[in-house]
């Protein structure tokens, strides 16, 4: 773990380095742990508090699975919990949506974007490219302390007498705007936004660093061509954050106005309460142009990571070359440039200007070809491959599947004819949350399950990461491939209770059923949790022979077991190769850093 | 104490699960940490077709279990809506075809491929060919989904046919109201200063405008005629709502400040409904589909489509609002500085 135990590990590698960057000075605990500058740590806290944010997310989905599961039913520990919000064992329709809400901005926001990017550009970044640390240590640190601050603010505003943010993770003005729509548009909503402005700053701060990382301080030798995926898709994810985020800033800002100082930007022709308020001439379609300017990109911030983790994992573990990487790279690149083409297929039946929203559904479909592409050459990289089931690799598969089966899903939902019909019902739920939600937690998992060793030093347990992805796996189907045909028969997503509604009474069973399947798919992530915290203490180790456990050929599985700040000893190696030569020549695998031989082809 | 035991039991079965894990670890460090590995991957092999297989029949019986109580079932109520249902099978065939299709290889090989000391993993970095093939292919079949998609859009978001029959719809936390032209035909004027539910105008029409003297307004239901065209203008008094039509295949926001529509042909009418479905509780609900406040879910619409005859026999009996707010009119012209006064007072 720390650098005292390397100098004790390998005491001659150290004297023998004679380069001023790396000596080992006594840090601090604060400096080490807390403040601290080096990007694995960094990465690892990133990681520990996406884990949390995770558990609160996940318990809140369980929680209102609870009312739709079990409409008629009461359950007393929930007001021993949650006090008036649950009185008589009843969850409020306040409570539930607040819930909701909560549920859709810790996962989108500070998991899967803080969490997911947050951990993983942090960590791989500069250890793939052969780089001692990000470009700036110091506002790498700050991005960690911004999101830090966000997750106190989000998280005290669930302590508020009228409740955290109850009006939908989209936060649709007028609902969000006026206090007197709803309680969760009170205070609750100020901490949100609030909250939200600190997490921006995180990610610019993030991406910034990383792109520039990526684009200045590649090791000699390490051409952008010859860059793992999963850098590529770093790249593109960072690059989206820093144009879009602050595009949700300036939502934000005017929200608040509208809010607090008597602006009508989003805000026209309102009674309220009784209330006939003066403001006029606004828009509320203003704000879900500026949402989903962000919102768009925002999934394929969440997705694109993913992608590139699961090219790299399985690339890795079929022992083979990934098939066409540059077709990867270029529909990287493609997804990047459409999504921001795509915002207004979220708006259909907003009140837009059909034409205009003609537009939008065929950059929605092209964006199916990119996908399309990735999928092919991630089956063509598995055929005739020598498979490794490692857990990283169980959930590289399992991320494809999800992500195929959500994706089609988008081809029904970007035809604005057909979003007449399922638009804001249960298919919207199936399709995004089998497409970006699951599918980018698997490529979490597969990201964590495969690097793990490399941040820890040690092995997680095996039987219960299979048994994690097993369940895991199962249960996100059978909660999210029912939800289909929910939706087919236009069930609208966010409501509370669906017993007063002919048509949509007759899911009760169903509903039953997904919402038991949800609380075993989220006690399963406790195998996870446990096994990851015990590990890192009780783990078997890594040896001086196994210190690059799955083969790779990427660079950072050359450098000591535990890399001190600054990752190589000595000089950072040269690399020759691109990251993909696997089963080449008769040869298992050759490390980036190898030489062409004499005979050897280059790729 | 039910939830102490069912706390205490899974407590039990996660210690259990960690032991066994644990034990698992020392079995395959006394067998050869190798040879457990090349087990657990043959397991794992296993399972990937297993799930497969499973999954496959699965999506059948999921199928068989819940096909009759989605919308396609029954077929769409209006005309607009068989158009959406064609493109959505068409567009079911295309996505299924491709579901099973990447599916089934993406089990096969993982099954197939696994690994295997007699096997050499194919040099194989990239194919034009291949890549040409699926990056034409899908792109020519989002193509005709686009063509087709649009066709249908601009035909739904084109104007409503002159026989329409206009209905105002206005959403408010947490129900609809209905406004009906009356016999000239012309909605009055409204201005959202002028709600005053205490003096008989909640929707804010100026009566200043002659033709809302003869405007209906209904709350909760509404009546419409079978195969002819309904236009619903859409309004929002408070914040976005959304006129969910399920069994007309529609939907449209109501916006606050921006009026939108949404216009469809009932086919059948409520009756024909309860036998087609078999159902006899039929009924064409609205359902707000934009979150909306905390009684968002409870904000139900009826519509009740019948025929001409029954539904002029309806109209005949409807008195229009103007006539119940006339007398507060009277009120306010006699003492007018009290006009202004309701502006504050808050709804009942």
């Amino acid at each position: 773990m720390s650098n005292e135990e390397i100098l004790h590990e390998k005491p001659l590698v150290v004297h023998e380095s004679d380069h001023a960057s790396h000596e080992h000075h006594k840090q601090s605990f604060i400096s080490k742990y807390i403040f601290s500058q080096d990007h694995k740590m960094i990465s690892r806290q990133f990681l520990v508090t996406g884990i949390i944010w995770a558990v609160i997310g996940g318990l809140f989905s369980v929680i209102f699975r609870l009312q739709l599961g079990f409409p008629d039913q009461t359950f007393p520990i929930l007001e021993d919990l949650f006090g008036h919000w649950a009185q008589g064992g009843r969850l409020d329709p306040e409570f539930y949506y607040a819930l909701v809400t909560m549920h859709g901005t810790i996962l989108v926001f500070f998991v899967l974007t803080a969490g997911l990017s947050g951990t993983f550009s942090n960590y791989l970044i500069p250890l793939q490219i052969g780089a001692r640390d990000m470009a700036s240590p110091f506002l790498n640190m700050l991005s960690y302390w911004f999101f830090f601050a966000a997750s106190i603010v989000m998280f005290s505003s669930l302590f508020l007498t009228t409740g955290p943010a109850s009006g939908g993770w989209t936060i649709y003005p007028p609902l969000s705007a006026l206090g007197d729509a709803m309680d969760g548009s009170k205070s609750g909503m100020d901490f949100w936004l609030a909250s939200m402005a600190l997490f921006i700053i995180s990610t610019l701060l993030g991406g910034l660093n990383y792109i520039t990382t990526i684009l200045n301080m590649r090791t000699k030798g390490m051409f952008m061509t010859r860059l793992p995926l999963t850098i590529w898709a770093f790249l593109f994810t960072a690059i989206l954050g820093v144009l879009t985020f602050p595009v949700l800033l300036s939502a934000v800002v005017l929200l608040l106005f509208d809010r607090h100082l008597g602006t009508s930007f989003y805000l026209s022709d309102i009674v309220i309460n009784g209330k006939i308020l003066p403001n006029q001439g606004g828009s509320p379609i203003l704000f879900q142009h500026l949402f989903w300017f962000l919102g768009h990109p925002e999934v394929y911030i969440i997705a694109l990571p993913a992608m590139g983790i699961t090219s790299e994992v399985i690339s890795t573990n079929s022992r083979k070359p990934i098939f066409g990487y540059m077709a990867m790279v270029g529909s990287f690149f493609a997804i990047a440039i459409l999504s921001f083409l795509v915002w207004a297929h979220h708006m259909f039946v907003s009140g837009l200007n059909p034409f205009l929203g003609s537009f939008f559904v065929l950059f929605t479909l092209l964006i199916a070809v990119p996908s399309a592409i990735k999928v092919f050459n991630w089956l063509t990289t598995l055929w005739k491959g020598n498979i490794h089931f490692t857990p990283a690799m169980l959930f590289a598969i399992g991320f494809v599947s999800l992500f195929i089966s959500g994706g089609l899903t988008g081809i029904w939902l970007g035809n604005s004819t057909l979003d007449l019909h399922l638009h804001d019902t249960y298919f919207v739920i199936a399709h995004f949350h089998l497409v970006m939600g699951v599918a980018s937690m698997f490529g979490m998992f597969a990201g964590i399950y495969h690097w793990y060793p490399k941040m820890f030093g040690r092995f997680m347990n095996n039987t219960l990461s299979y048994m994690h992805f097993w369940t895991t796996f199962i249960g996100a189907y059978l909660i999210f491939w029912p939800m289909h045909y929910e939706g087919l028969a236009g069930m609208p997503r966010r409501y509370y209770d669906f017993s007063n509604w002919e048509s949509f009474k007759m899911f009760a069973g169903l509903n039953t059923f997904i919402s038991i399947v949800a609380m075993i798919v989220f006690a399963a992530q406790f195998l996870f949790i446990f096994n990851f915290f015990y590990s890192i203490y009780k783990g078997r180790k890594l040896t001086e022979k196994n210190k690059n456990p799955w083969a790779g050929t990427t660079m950072e599985w050359t450098t000591p077991i535990h890399p001190p700040h600054g990752n190589w000893i000595g000089e950072i190696p040269e690399v020759y190769r691109w990251p993909y030569d696997y089963g080449k020549d008769g040869r298992d695998y050759i490390p980036q850093t190898e030489p062409i031989g004499a005979e050897e082809k280059q790729h | 104490m039910n939830t102490f035991f069912l706390i205490a039991i899974i407590v039990l079965v996660f210690l259990v699960i960690f032991q066994i894990s644990k034990a698992s670890e020392y079995v395959s460090v006394l067998k050869g940490e190798e040879k457990s590995r090349k087990q657990n991957n043959k397991i794992n092999a296993f399972l990937m077709i297993v799930f497969l297989i499973l999954g496959l029949i699965g999506v059948w019986w999921c199928n068989d279990l819940f096909y009759h109580k989605t919308l396609l079932y029954v077929g769409s109520a209006s005309s607009q809506g068989k158009m959406i249902d064609e493109l959505m099978w068409i567009t079911l065939i295309i996505t299924g075809i491709v579901f099973f299709l990447t599916q089934i290889l993406l089990f096969w090989f993982s099954f197939k491929y696994q690994e295997s000391d007699k096997r050499k993993p194919l040099y194989f970095t990239h194919s034009n060919k291949l890549e040409i093939i699926w990056t034409g292919i899908p792109a020519i079949t989002m193509t005709v989904l686009v063509v087709f998609g649009l066709k249908y859009w601009f035909k739904f978001t084109a104007n409503a046919p002159k026989n329409a029959q206009v209905i105002e719809v206005t959403g408010h936390q947490f129900g609809w109201e209905f406004r009906y032209p009356g016999r000239d035909g012309i909605l009055g004027r409204k201005n959202y200063k002028l709600v005053d539910p205490a003096k008989g105008n909640p929707l804010g029409v100026d009566w200043s405008d002659a033709a809302s003297h003869d405007d209906i307004h209904v709350a909760a239901t509404v009546h419409v005629v079978v195969n002819r065209p309904v236009k619903f203008v859409i309004n929002s008094m408070d914040v976005i709502h959304d006129v969910g039509l399920p069994q007309f295949r529609m939907k449209m926001d109501a916006v606050p400040g921006t009026p939108t529509t949404e216009w469809f042909t009932p086919i059948y009418t409520t009756e024909e409904m309860k036998k087609r479905t078999g159902n006899p509780d039929f009924t064409y609900e609205i359902a707000c589909d934009q979150m909306c406040g905390k009684g968002h879910f409870t904000m139900r619409g009826v519509i009740i489509v019948e025929t001409q005859k029954e539904f002029n026999e309806w109209m005949i009996k409807q008195r229009p609002e103007y006539l119940r707010a006339k007398k507060f009119l009277a009120n306010a012209s006699a003492d007018s500085t009290k006009t202004v006064a309701f502006v504050n007072q808050p709804a009942k």
